[in-house]
This record gives C-alpha cells, structure tokens and sequence, in this order.
C-alpha cells in the first residue's frame, strides 16, 4: 500500500523533472552552438533539427519513411517471437535437445548482426525481406531464451496440483506451462520491440531506398548532420511511444500479478 | 474397504554426489476408506515421500501402492492432493481456480464456474471469485484450494502440512473448516501428513508415527477414539486427548531425538 501511494505522489514529480531535464539538455546545447564554443556542422543545433522535422512532416516525406520502418520491425517482431517461442518451448520440453543444440545457439547468438546485414541483402533483396530478417535474428534469441526459461522455470507444484486435477499432457501445457511462459515473454517484449526496431534500422541503413535508416545514412552521406540528428530524434520517439503502448499492454496481460 | 494399501514400499533416491539414499523402508500400511489418518514424523522422514507414492507422483522403487484394491500406476486419479506451497494458479481468477479440475474434465465452461460459485459460498469466499489468488490471504487462498480439490469429489483426499505456513489461528480455523467439510460430504479417506502432533490428534482417527531418516519405518499406530464431531476449540485441553497426546508423543520423541542426533553428525 505504501509502495503505491509513493508512486501516484511521485509521478507529476517524475514528469516535471523528465521534462526539465530535456528542456536544460537542449537550451545546453543550442547555447552553446550559438556561443560557438560548439560548431553546427559537427553537432547541428536543436532548433534546426525542430525545423527540418516540422518541414520533413509538412512535406509528407516523413510518413512513407516512419511507415516502412514500422512495417518491417512489426514483421521482424511477430516472426521473431513466433520462431524464438516454438523453438523455446520445444527445448524447455525436451532438455535433451536443449544441451545438444547449446552450443549452436550460443554460437549463432554471438554473431554480431551487423555482419549479417550484407548477407541479408544478398539473399532477400534491398526491399523489406532482409530488413525484416535482421530484426528476426535479434527479437528471435530474447524470445527463445525467455520462453525456454519460462518452460524451464514452471513451478513444480502447480504442474503436479494440475496434474493430480486430471490434467493430460495438453491440458498441462495449456493452463500452466503457456502462462507460465507467457509472464517472460511478455516481460521481454519491450526489449523484443527495441531489438526489432535496431534491426529494421540497420538494415535500411546499410541498403535501401526507404525508412528511417535510409534517411540518416542519406544525411550521413552529404554531412547534413541536421539531417542525422532529425532522424534519429524521430526514431527515438517513436520509440518511447510504442514502449508506453507496450507497457500498457503489459500491465494489462500481467494483471494478476500482485 | 481398504482404499489406500502401501504394500512393503520402498524408496530410493541418488543424492547429488551419486550415493543411493533410502527414504523409505518396506512401509506397509493399509488405510479404510472413510477414515482419517493422520502422519507425523520428525523432519525429513519421509512423510511427504510416502504422500507421494499414494498420489502416484512417485513410484515406488519396491513394493506396490493399491488403490481400491488395484495396483496403482500413474497419477492416482481417485485422489486430491493439498500441498503445503501455493498450488493455485496464479494466472486465473478464483473462481477459474476452483472451476479448473471440472473444466479439465470436460465440463462446459458456463456449468463449471457455476458450480464453482456454489463451492465458493460453502466457504464464505464468494466476495472474492473474480479476485487472483495474490490478492487473498493466506488463509483465505487455503479455503480456495479446499474448494479446488472437493468439487471433483474424488474419494480420496492427501494432504501434506496443508495449513504448516498459517498463523495459529487461522491454521485452528482451518482445521474446523476441514472437519466440517469432511464430516458434511460423506467421510471421504483422508490421508493427512504434518509435523505437529497435537494437529493430528485433533483431526484424526489414527495417528501413524514414522521412525526418523534414513530408511523410514513404521514405529507405531494409535487409534483416537474422541468423539466426533470435535469441538476443536475446547478439545486441547480436554484428559483424554491429553493422555493420547502423551502416549504418542512417548513415541515421538525419541524419534524426533534420534533425527536431530543424525543432523548433528551430519554437520560436525
């Protein structure tokens, strides 16, 4: 009870400090661009970056951008976290298969994704197909270890009460080891989301002719960093955004948890 | 009718530096149906060993389990079993959870958290049907569990140290719940593990007292004849129990001596 109450006190507070320290990081740096201590051709200034967003929205160039960059990152997420959940409850069923397969999948998981963006490209295209691999191949691992764990980590005790309740193999799975693993993979889903959006990202930023990669890396290319800044800004929101709506959804889909 | 008969069980477990270890030894026991019978022993006997193997969570290493007179093989589908953790489902309702062993069944959903509903005002938890069980106390997630285990109104209800992690008096409230239930729905078997001697005097019909660990046995069976129903709250008090209470515990207590003596070596 403490706890929550802490909290609802909390939160205009938290908020009020959120806002202050953006708005001093800002004026921090505006100010000192302008006192030309820092200079705008390395580090832009952030009303330039407001401007070019402001024309960017304006112009419309940024829907068609922002759109595919979540169009791929939403694939890359649902069949990422399709694949990573089958494999992991079928590993956290069967721990023969698991510590055979260990050693490959930490080998495969160590692969930087950067080096397989080249190769993405060469096998699926420079249309969305490569990017949305590259986010399959980082959302893939988060699903499949929280899922495995999850399988892993069923209580004992509610697997033999349901079992003593007449439970058969699928009833089991049903109403424990799925829900049980659903409390992991709902807990890794916000770092799922992230991981899908870095993918979808790098993918268009190393060959593509949309998305919000392309647009850094087109900046990037004439040293228009005013053009980087916007980019990334734009991606930061959005992903703050969707992580609220994540939250919520996790809240939700979590309600039983004390 | 005998419903439960362990038949010269034993059972053998590795332990993790790859010793054989004998929890049990040759137990024999045979339990009337309707009756209850309660189990004590010191700490680390076996108890929760032997619930096992009735419940068919654990087979035997040697020695047969019968229910009914048929020997058992698999999950004993004849019997409850009320474990001492948590046990409910964290990810459903209250009712969901008194609802599910119907639902598992077959029953349609409608019908089972109907008659759900019912259980839960037998035990004045009908506030709280659509509440998780990590909202309710401790207590009240007992009478949950309670609820769970009578609606499929199996023949035979095991428990083991059910109320152990409960205030003194809730644990009182529950045993008065339990008694009521039990003597209310036709006198199901009941076999009921615990580590407090004065519980199981209290609720039972015969006290089984197991010999201390390693190789449990048997040391002695004591039939308590009070009278039903039992007023629980007077009933501590009262000569004839304790006398019964010290006759076992004369037994007891050397078993309980000889496990501390043994954790004792076991450290030093």
């Amino acid at each position: 009870m403490a706890d929550r109450s802490d909290a609802t006190i909390r939160r205009p507070v938290v908020l009020f400090w959120q806002v202050a320290v953006g708005v001093a990081v800002l004026t921090l740096w505006q100010l000192l661009v302008s006192w030309k201590i820092l200079d705008a051709f390395f580090v832009s200034r952030p009303s330039d970056i407001a401007q070019r967003i402001a024309q960017w929205m304006t112009t419309g160039t940024l829907w068609g951008h922002l759109a595919s960059t979540l169009e791929e990152s939403l694939l890359g997420l649902v069949v990422g976290a399709a694949l990573g959940i089958a494999l992991g409850f079928w590993f956290g069923r069967s721990p023969l298969l698991a510590s055979v397969f260990d050693p490959y999948i930490k080998m495969l998981n160590a692969i930087p994704r950067v080096v397989l963006a080249p190769l993405f490209l060469l096998w699926f295209g420079l249309g969305i197909w490569s990017k949305v691999a590259l986010a399959v191949t980082l959302v893939f691992f988060v699903m499949f270890f929280s899922t495995y764990q999850g399988v892993r980590d069923a209580d004992r005790v509610l697997i033999d009460n349901v079992r003593m309740l007449g439970a058969s193999e699928r009833q089991l799975v049903r109403h424990v080891l799925i829900p049980s693993a659903l409390t992991w993979i709902f807990s890794s889903l916000q770092t799922s989301l992230g991981f899908a959006m870095v993918g979808a990202v790098v993918g268009e930023y190393l060959g593509s002719t949309r998305g919000l990669g392309y647009v850094i890396s087109q900046a990037e290319g004439t040293f228009d960093t005013t053009g980087v800044f916007a980019g990334m800004t734009v991606l930061g929101v959005v992903v703050v955004v969707v992580s609220a709506g994540v939250t919520r959804l996790e809240k939700w889909l979590l309600r039983w948890k004390a | 009718m005998i419903a439960i008969e362990l038949d010269r069980v034993s059972r053998d477990f590795t332990t993790p530096d790859g010793r054989s270890y004998r929890a049990l030894d040759e137990v024999s026991l045979s339990v009337e149906e309707g009756s209850f019978v309660a189990i004590v022993g010191p700490s680390g006997c076996g108890k929760s060993t032997l619930l096992n193997m009735a419940a068919g969570l654990l087979t035997p290493s040697s020695g047969v389990v019968r229910i009914n007179g048929e020997p058992l093989s698999g999950i004993n589908h004849r019997a409850t079993y009320m474990f001492q953790q948590d046990a409910l489902l964290p990810w459903k309702t209250v009712r969901e959870n008194v609802a599910l062993g119907l639902i598992l069944r077959g029953v349609a959903k409608a019908d089972a958290l109907r008659r759900a509903d019912a259980w839960l005002s037998r035990v004045d938890l009908s506030a709280f049907g659509s509440h998780y069980p990590s909202q309710l106390s401790g207590g009240m997630r007992k009478r949950v569990v309670m609820a769970q285990n009578w609606i499929i109104d199996r023949g035979i209800l095991l428990m083991d140290e059910p109320f152990s992690a409960l205030d003194v008096h809730t644990r009182q409230r529950m045993e008065i719940e339990l008694l009521g239930l039990w003597e209310g729905s036709g006198r199901k078997t009941v076999v009921f593990v615990t580590h407090d001697l004065e519980e199981a005097i209290a609720l039972a019909d015969e006290v089984v007292v197991l010999s201390a660990g390693p190789a449990t046995h048997i040391v002695a069976r004591h039939q308590v004849t009070l009278d039903r129903p039992r007023a629980l709250m007077e009933l501590r008090t009262a000569p004839a129990f304790i006398d019964l209470y010290g006759a076992i515990w004369a037994v007891l207590r050397e078993e309980v001596i000889k496990s501390q003596q043994a954790v004792g070596h076991g450290r030093s």
